[in-house]
């Protein structure tokens, strides 16, 4: 961790994918996963080697954000599907 | 006669904590209802509708002065109004009942909406919500809401367009059929639908840094009886069910099969 900006940037990012976790599939381990590649990084001192890390992981919550909304519009979809018969 | 002074425009969005649309719906031991005990979340519908009066600020800038959310609930759906919050609204109004309390009723919730409209001091301009809750399907609260109010709606919305100084909103419904569109004079009850010809809008994501800022955005929190309105329930539910299970269909070897099937079946193919 370089300086006291990016550990910042660090700590902000992995809150919010920790958060985005609680609803991915269990059986995928997503809290364990994103623990070990954090931990991976932890000694990074080049800007350019963090700044890549650092999107890689908005990538990532982008991606699960992404998986969501999928998820959820399937799900909707599937409860309200349209018939041409249907009164409403 | 005086013109009406030109006033920024106040939006109200009621939201529901429903059943979350992932839950696999049970029916409770004693068969008056469905389980309760699983994971609740705000109303995808009424998400929407937070995203639309959201949108609706964006697009109009200054011309909106408010978007407040409201729920009726139990004291757990206020994590439900901080979302809402987070998602872009400036305060909040918790209409607490009690963990033990029956689940409210459109025409309950409408009446309470009403009691809440009339208390605002700069009044509302523009109502909007789902169109019906996940858990319960009623679809009733917004058209009694508009019954109720005397005020022009336009239901099961794919596209809002207001004009604050016409005092109108352009709104194309989606019907069966196709699409409808309509001129609301303002104050307007809006509907929000999540049909398959048009998406409405894709509910923004509250991100971790809204949520904490949300934190700081008033809620108030009233009674039903502080309203002065009687939700009890008027309907009493006496069984609920699950549908029948699926029988699984038969292979048939040959076209012969499937006639002799058909014909067991009562299909005779002969003009009555």
């Amino acid at each position: 961790m370089a300086s006291k900006v990016t550990r910042l940037r660090a700590l902000a990012l992995y809150k919010e994918l920790h958060r985005l976790g609680r609803d991915y599939e269990p059986s995928y381990d997503f809290h364990g996963k994103l623990r070990r590649l954090f931990e991976k990084n932890r000694n990074l001192t080049d800007d350019e080697e963090i700044e890549k890390a650092l999107r890689f992981g908005e990538y990532i919550k982008n991606e699960t954000l992404a998986l969501y909304s999928l998820r959820k519009y399937r799900h909707l979809k599937r409860m309200y599907p349209s018939n041409s018969t249907s009164d409403t | 006669m005086r013109p009406s002074a030109v006033r920024l425009l106040n939006i109200l969005v009621p939201i529901k904590r429903a059943v979350d649309y992932a839950v696999k719906i049970r029916v409770n031991p004693e068969q008056t209802g469905i389980d309760l005990n699983v994971k609740h979340s705000m109303n995808p519908f009424d998400e929407i509708a937070v995203e639309e009066a959201v949108r609706i600020r964006e697009r109009l800038k200054d011309a909106v002065k408010s978007i407040k959310v409201v729920t009726i609930g139990p004291p757990k759906s206020a994590e439900t109004l901080r979302t809402a919050l987070a998602m872009g609204a400036d305060s909040a109004v918790h209409v607490e009942i009690p963990d033990s309390a029956p689940s409210p009723e459109p025409l309950g919730v409408a009446k309470t909406l009403k009691a809440l409209i009339e208390r605002q001091k700069e009044g509302v301009d523009i109502v909007i919500l789902g169109k019906q809750a996940i858990d319960d399907d009623a679809g009733q609260t917004g058209q009694m809401l508009a019954g109720l109010m005397g005020w022009s709606q336009a239901t099961f919305a794919s596209k809002v367009e207001v004009n604050p100084e016409q005092k109108v909103a352009n709104i194309t419904r989606e019907i069966d059929g196709g699409l409808e569109e309509l001129r609301c004079k303002l104050p307007v009850i809006i509907t929000t639908d999540l049909r398959q010809v048009q998406l409405l809008n894709e509910p923004r994501y509250a991100s971790l840094p809204n949520i904490m800022k949300a934190k700081k955005k008033p809620v108030e929190k009233l009674t039903a009886a502080e309203l002065g309105v009687d939700i009890t329930p008027r309907l009493e539910t006496i069984k609920v069910t699950e549908p029948p299970k699926r029988v699984g269909g038969g292979k048939v070897a040959n076209v012969d099969e499937l006639l002799a099937k058909l014909k067991e079946a009562g299909f005779t193919g002969k003009r009555a």
